[in-house]
């Protein structure tokens, strides 16, 4: 079933008519993802691509077309503020592909989401992509995914590609893809993205791709000791990365002597997580240890 | 972005937070004039960003003029971590009775902004969180309501039972998350807090590390850089919109998504080899990003191949590979050059390289073996 919508989540698109948010509703809806809305202040009426209506506001968008989901391609300074007006909408999924949103913004946003039980995905991420739907809400390439039984959870995107990519090329494919982001407040985390895939009876087997920065993967090591079966495998970006140096993420720093990727590589292991070595080692690892 | 302790102190000052006097000085002479107009004793503290300053010698408590000409000689030019020290603060010496530490960050786990307050003042807090944490207090603030009273008040009771000291230390507390919001800061902290034998409270160091993602909204933080502090290849990195970090390596990498660029410094030294860099060019193929981030790579001396990889997804590999091109016919390149595309187009990308002297590879770890191979061929 994957996690999170499926091929009848109806979604909307907040700056569909922007560069980037129209680059992807194209390939989004080239997948056949189902959007029923975008949203633009000032294009209200207009169509995009032809088909699909655009609202001024969120919740006119919600009110004709009973969308549930948004995706967000807004700049960073509009981002939080596009959160809120999907949430007060009434959107329960909410996913944010904005880079370089301020840390402050995010927390201020949380309680707010909390308040109206609304799930938040990123931001700074590529969103995530279900191959068995034919949903994907982000920017994920298509042609390398595939439907299968292996989740796939990661703070990255373009590693995660590499990742996804490996496994389709094995036969082996996801149920979903998710890539919950690089800042360190993030709505979806290691934990919660667990928790969603332990109750996903189509997710047999799961990939996590964590990177140095914070402590999510020692965590999701606990969760994943204290409560599932499924055969887990992971990497970890960063081994070499100086510390106290920001890697491109704002979230991936060692600091303190803390956040390291030996720590992490630690904790997995000593919960029965095999962590590969190399990206291309991810799945022979889970061949390995998988017995189906 | 990391800023001094003297523009720290200054955003704790427009919040409220008591912050003894003090001046920059770039020469002994200047450390002179403002230790005179300060009054003796004074602290001649240096200016840099990394920590530990006292520990390396950066920080000096002067009773004298003659005090002053000596420290101030010694740590104006000194070097602590590998930065070397051009300004110095000075500023009255304290009557130190009791020391605090006060500071606060973004907190992943809570996704808020986290008070941590502890009686073991003036030391490194670090330490501190690994020998005995018990010994930090810490309290989840509530972004709708921001750090109550009450909230404030119970943790500062637990440093210090004297109401009187308390309730300045609440205080203290509640102008610290002031300035953490108005700077959007990452970190701000208080180390130490002091009272004076009069028992007055006051901020006698300072330290703020600012959010980048919210530099945008606070225009007149620019001028807060201090570009002797940073390394010139990474000025131009942030100049030119790329996120690098130096290594000290001679394989230069170029990467788009941070994740696959950490991974791939990660089998750079999987495979024996050092890293030059980190560097992400993101998802673009415009020439002229490539040709900024080839000139600030082959900045470094110690470059010997440059390694390409690149995951296209979406992004057509044959565009990369037009762009990667364009690129390198505009410079002058004297070290092999090896390029990993895949994704959508890579057959054409792959013909298109074949006809230069880029040296192709399919998957992540034959480039990185084909780019160690040729290294300082």
């Amino acid at each position: 079933m994957a996690i999170f919508c499926t091929r009848e989540t109806k979604i909307l698109i907040q700056g569909i008519t922007g560069r980037d948010g129209s680059f992807h509703a194209k390939s989004m809806l080239g997948y056949g993802t189902n959007i029923v809305a975008g949203v633009t202040p000032g294009r209200g009426g207009q169509t995009f691509e032809g088909k699909v209506p655009v609202f001024d506001t969120v919740k006119d968008a919600v009110a004709a077309t009973g969308a549930e989901a948004s995706v967000i391609f807004v700049p960073p300074s509009g981002a939080a503020g596009a959160v809120f007006e999907a949430a007060d909408a009434g959107c329960k999924l909410v996913v944010c592909i904005t880079e370089g949103v301020p840390t402050l913004d995010m927390v201020k946003v949380m309680p707010y989401l909390a308040e109206r039980g609304v799930r938040l995905v990123g931001p700074n991420c590529p969103g995530f992509i279900n191959p068995g739907q034919k949903a994907k809400l982000g920017i994920m390439p298509t042609n390398i995914v595939a439907p299968g039984p292996v989740g796939l959870i990661s703070r990255s995107g373009t590693l995660t590609y590499e990742v996804v990519d490996a496994l389709t090329r094995a036969g082996l494919g996801q149920t979903t893809c998710l890539g919950i982001g690089g800042d360190p407040v993030i709505g979806t985390n290691f934990m919660d993205a667990l928790q969603a895939f332990h109750a996903d009876p189509e997710t047999q087997a799961l990939v996590m791709i964590g990177e140095i920065g914070g402590d999510a993967e020692e965590r999701a090591a606990d969760f994943v000791k204290a409560n599932m079966k499924i055969p887990v495998v992971s990497f970890i970006a960063g081994r070499t990365a100086p510390p106290g140096k920001r890697m491109g993420h704002a979230g991936a720093i060692v600091s303190g002597g803390s956040g390291t990727a030996a720590e992490k590589k630690k904790a997995l292991e000593s919960a029965g997580i095999p962590v590969a070595d190399r990206p291309a080692d991810v799945v022979p690892l889970l061949q390995q240890i998988w017995k189906r | 972005m990391n800023i001094h302790e003297y523009q720290a102190k200054d955003i704790f000052r427009d919040a409220g937070l008591t912050v003894p006097p003090g001046g920059i000085a770039t020469t002994v002479e200047e450390a002179l004039s403002l230790a005179r107009g300060l009054g003796l004793p004074v602290m001649v503290k240096s200016q840099v960003l990394a920590g530990g300053r006292g520990k390396a010698g950066g920080v000096k408590f002067c009773k004298t003029e003659d005090d002053v000409r000596t420290h101030a000689g010694n740590i104006l030019g000194m070097d602590i971590k590998g930065h070397t020290v051009r300004k110095v603060l000075v500023t009255p010496a304290e009557t130190i009775a009791a020391e605090f530490y006060l500071g606060m960050l973004v907190d992943r786990a809570s996704r808020r902004v986290l008070l941590m307050a502890s009686a073991e003042g003036g030391v490194e807090i670090e330490k501190v969180a690994v020998e005995k944490p018990e010994a930090i207090l810490k309290h989840a603030i509530d972004p709708r309501f921001g750090l109550l009273d009450h909230e404030a008040m119970a943790v500062a009771l637990r440093l210090d039972p004297d109401v009187k000291r308390a309730r300045q230390l609440a205080d203290a507390m509640q102008k610290l998350y002031k300035a953490f919001l108005a700077a959007d800061a990452s970190l701000a902290e208080i180390n130490p807090f002091i009272f004076t034998d009069q028992g007055v409270g006051k901020a006698i160091d300072a330290k703020i590390n600012l959010d980048d993602n919210a530099l945008f909204r606070h225009p007149g933080y620019a001028a807060l850089r201090d570009l002797d502090e940073e390394n010139p290849s990474e000025r131009m990195a942030r100049e030119a919109d790329l996120s690098f970090v130096k290594l000290d390596g001679n394989v230069g990498c170029l990467v788009n998504g941070a994740g696959l660029a950490m991974a791939t410094m990660d089998l750079v030294q999987y495979y024996g080899g050092r890293p030059a860099n980190f560097l992400d060019i993101g998802g673009s193929s415009n020439p002229d990003k490539v040709v900024n981030a080839l000139r600030i790579i082959l900045g470094d001396p110690n470059v010997e191949v440059i390694l390409f990889n690149i995951f296209g997804g979406i992004t057509r590999c044959d565009d990369v590979a037009r762009g990667i091109i364009a690129a390198t016919e505009r410079m002058e390149i004297k070290v092999p050059i090896v390029v990993r595309l895949t994704g959508t187009n890579e057959a054409e990308a792959r013909e298109l390289l074949a006809k230069t002297d880029l040296v192709g590879a399919a998957t992540m770890d034959e480039a990185v073996q084909k780019a160690l191979a040729l290294a300082g061929k």
